[in-house]
């Protein structure tokens, strides 16, 4: 998928907000959703299970109009986070401008967020990108709970965000940190546009 | 008439951000020392960017540095106007001298040049006077250089002769800077974010900014409270969008206004849209760049420019890397072109990235033009040079020159009356430099030289003929005194003979006399010769004159007669080819008479006696008068008239 199309003078860019199952990352897409004005976005497409679980992956297109000339869209995608819908995660993967990984701060979940991590890096992998060279930043959701229930940021960072990427602390279902993670990730896809051709 | 320049526009009033470093920085190098550095400085920017600031900010700075110098500044629709009064009033040259005169000019807007052809050879003749004179000149447009329509190509050059900078609109932390320094300037104190508010507007020229912020001073000063950020906005929002703006380059009033400032997704908007602008404007600032330098180097650039004005199909970065690739393509063309002659290098279509394939035709045409120049005749050869005691110096030189070219001597000049084998040798270094070295050898008559020089010139393809010698590993020359008189070609000669030393090659002529004796001849191409090695090349000795008629009659009878022989080269010969003239002359009536030569029949053709009994005296004779002490024996005997050496005969 290209970035950037100088023909059409559009960019558009395409991030995709992984993780574990029950991470937040449907949850970030609707607080963003409620949030952009009416003719900004597109219907949020959610194909969810009767248990409200992503069944295959939601969909949300924002249109941010025309800056500098280029009409800028961007479109969130979330992946089903059970680990047995990887087929569809890599689907989805395909052609991401940037990822948003979204880790459950709960201690209990340490272990999920590890294997969501690993399985992140294969998926990519495996479509010959480099996670090294992809935007990458990480999300802490669930920073709201009781204390003695999960790991801070920092503790969240030495575990899993060893490249030290940029990362956010998050409580999606209040918005907190939600689009603060949205700008942080815009920010480094949209700066790839300076490499050019590698962008796109 | 030339202007004061304006007490405001100094140095220390001038914003230095990422977009005028340079600009700034030459501008400052040539103040502080004029005439020594960038000469002409020529600076270009959209209007409204600072050009005229920093060219009186030279003149301020160069004023207080040295208050002796004169400095002028003058526009050039003033320049030219107040050029043609003079001229009307009979005064030019008083007025001309006065610019000639100055220490540093400043000519501003010269853009308003095009056209005016009298005005273009005026400055040029500025130009030229002022740089011969050590002095100082900074012009300014709101083009670059190759962009003033119809400007004069030797101006052109001259211009990118010195150095060609550009200023562009500034960014936003720049403007930023502007307006907390003008905001200083008035004393005028606003609320935090106000001037950052001005400074994300879609006005790409300083000028406009400042005329925004006057305007919140206006209304600041009619207000009873301080304008906020908002307020501001709402002051300049109306105009900013209102006015007939171009798109501006580094802002990020581009952006489209967030419905609810205060929101995420506004504040998300503004972010992205900042961070998209910084990086578009990224590549746009690239190109630009890329234009500048370019275009400094006296590329065309009309590629890039589309770059910017009509976007690109496909990604910039490409874009600018393809013309980039083209520039080295032409690069390499230009740097084939300059080994072929410096003529063919300076071709204006080695400067257009969009044509590089008529380049790389125009190249295929000149070398093909430069076909290979005349190689030596192989039928002489060292071999068949005898060596004898006169001429033993000229051939083991000229051998050695030919195994070690344009090392052992350079150039090496025989010298030699005619017919004594001058061409033979040389063609013979010819012959062996090919041989041994594979070297591409140019051997030829200095008047067929001097001809092809003349048919270049009549179909005006010097330059291809240039090529073709210069590009050889010798050049060998025969018969140089036959370029008496003939001055271009001593001139191409001279330039080709440097051309060739300093690029290792060998050199070789032959002369009929030493090269300062020859009448006619450069005493610069003269003392260039006689500076290599000059060897003299005598008339053939008697064991030369034998090889000689021993081969030439070994190439036609079974038997040489070592009589006949013997008897032939007895005969005196200033040269090799009276010796085949005489032999040619035998063998002729031997021919005509169906028998082989003897020594009678020699004797007979060659002395008009009858043939007779060949007399056991005959060889010894010669050798018994040059005993008596004859300088030249042979000479002085066969000289003689029949009658008296028949009667010296009947005294014996």
């Amino acid at each position: 998928m290209s970035l950037v199309n100088f023909t059409t003078r559009e960019i558009t860019c395409k991030i995709v907000y992984y993780g574990p199952g029950r991470s937040g990352k449907t949850t970030n897409l609707q607080y963003i959703y409620g949030r952009v004005p009416e003719g900004r976005r597109g219907r949020m497409v959610s194909l969810a299970t009767q248990s409200d679980r992503t069944l295959f992956f939601d969909f949300l297109p924002i249109d941010l109009g025309s800056i500098s000339g280029f009409t800028t869209r961007f479109q969130l995608y979330t992946v089903p986070g059970q680990v047995y819908y990887n087929a569809t995660r890599k689907l989805v993967l395909q052609g991401a401008d940037g990822v948003v990984f979204v880790g459950d701060s709960q201690a209990r979940r340490y272990d999920d967020n590890v294997e969501s991590l690993q399985n992140l890096q294969e998926n990519l992998l495996a479509q010959g990108v480099d996670i090294r060279q992809l935007p990458v930043v990480f999300q802490y959701n669930k920073q709201d709970l009781p204390r003695d229930l999960i790991l801070s940021p920092d503790e969240l960072d030495d575990a899993l965000n060893f490249r030290g990427v940029r990362s956010f602390g998050a409580d999606c279902l209040h918005g907190h940190g939600v689009f603060e993670t949205l700008k942080g990730i815009s920010e480094l896809v949209l700066q790839r546009l300076a490499a050019g051709s590698s962008a796109a | 008439m030339s202007a004061p320049l304006s007490p405001q526009m100094r140095f220390d009033g001038f914003v230095v951000g990422a977009a005028n470093r340079l600009a700034a920085a030459a501008a400052r190098a040539v103040a502080e020392s004029p005439g020594t550095g960038y000469n002409p400085l020529f600076i270009y920017a959209r209007p409204g960017l600072g050009k005229t600031h920093l060219l009186m900010a030279i003149g301020h700075a160069a004023q207080a540095i040295n208050p002796a110098l004169v400095v002028e500044y003058v526009t050039l629709d003033d320049f030219v106007e107040a050029f043609h009064t003079a001229v009307g009033a009979g005064q030019g040259d008083t007025y001309r001298r006065r610019f000639v005169e100055a220490d540093v000019l400043l000519l501003d807007d010269v853009q308003f040049v095009t056209h005016r052809r009298e005005t273009q050879a005026e400055l040029l003749r500025l130009v030229d006077q002022m740089q011969a004179g050590g002095r100082q000149i900074v012009l300014t447009s709101d083009r670059p250089p190759a962009d003033i329509e119809a400007f004069d190509e030797r101006l052109l050059r001259r211009v990118a002769g010195g150095l060609v900078v550009d200023i562009a609109a500034p960014d936003y932390e720049t403007r930023v800077a502007i307006l907390r320094r003008k905001a200083e300037e008035r004393q005028v104190v606003f609320k935090a974010g106000v001037l950052d508010t001005v400074a994300t507007l879609a006005l790409d020229s300083v000028r406009e900014l400042v005329g925004a912020l006057n305007r919140l001073v206006a209304f600041q000063s009619v207000g009873n409270a301080m304008l906020d950020a908002e307020q501001a906005r709402l002051v300049l929002g109306v105009r900013a969008t209102a006015s007939d703006v171009p798109p501006a380059p580094a802002t990020t009033a581009a952006i489209p206004a967030p419905e609810a400032p205060a929101d995420e997704f506004g504040e998300f908007l503004s972010e992205v849209a900042e961070t998209l602008t910084r990086q578009v404007e990224g590549w746009r600032r690239r190109v630009e760049e890329a234009m500048a330098r370019w275009e400094g180097q006296g590329y065309r650039t009309a590629r890039l420019a589309g770059l910017l004005d009509r976007g690109v199909d496909g990604d910039p970065a490409g874009a600018l890397a393809s013309f980039v690739a083209d520039i080295e393509r032409l690069q390499a063309l230009q740097a084939e072109a300059a080994a072929l002659s410096d003529d063919l290098a300076s071709n204006a279509v080695f400067r257009d990235p969009d044509a590089v394939v008529a380049a790389e035709e125009f190249l295929a045409r000149a070398v093909e033009g430069a076909s290979p120049p005349p190689p030596p005749e192989g039928i002489w050869v060292f071999d068949d040079l005898v060596e004898s005691e006169g001429n033993r110096v000229a051939l083991r030189s000229a051998r050695e020159t030919a195994e070690r070219p344009g090392a052992a001597y350079n150039p090496f000049v025989i010298v030699g009356g005619a017919g004594v084998g001058k061409t033979h040798l040389l063609h013979a270094v010819g012959n062996l430099l090919v041989a041994s070295h594979g070297s591409v050898v140019a051997c030829l008559n200095a008047q067929d030289f001097s001809e092809e020089l003349i048919e270049a010139l009549e179909r005006d393809r010097v330059g291809a003929w240039r090529a073709r010698y210069r590009r050889v590993q010798a050049l060998l020359l025969d018969d140089v005194q036959l370029l008496a008189g003939h001055e271009r070609t001593q001139e191409e000669l001279y330039l080709l003979f440097n051309h060739l030393v300093e690029q290792g090659a060998q050199l070789a002529f032959t002369a009929s006399a030493e090269p300062g004796e020859i009448e006619g001849l450069a005493a610069r191409l003269a003392s260039r010769l006689a500076g290599g090695l000059v060897v003299h090349l005598p008339p053939p000795e008697r064991e030369v004159r034998q090889a000689v008629i021993e081969r030439l009659l070994g190439a036609r009878y079974d038997r040489v007669d070592p009589e006949l022989a013997g008897y032939l080269a007895g005969r005196p010969a200033e040269s090799v080819r009276a010796v085949q003239a005489f032999v040619q002359r035998v063998e002729a009536a031997a021919d005509a008479r169906h028998a082989e030569p003897d020594v009678a029949l020699a004797r007979e053709v060659l002395e008009g006696a009858a043939p007779r009994a060949p007399r056991p005296a005959a060889g010894v004779r010669t050798s018994g008068v040059g005993a008596s002490g004859f300088r030249s024996p042979e000479k002085a005997v066969w000289e003689w008239p029949d009658i008296g050496e028949r009667l010296i005969e009947e005294w014996r």
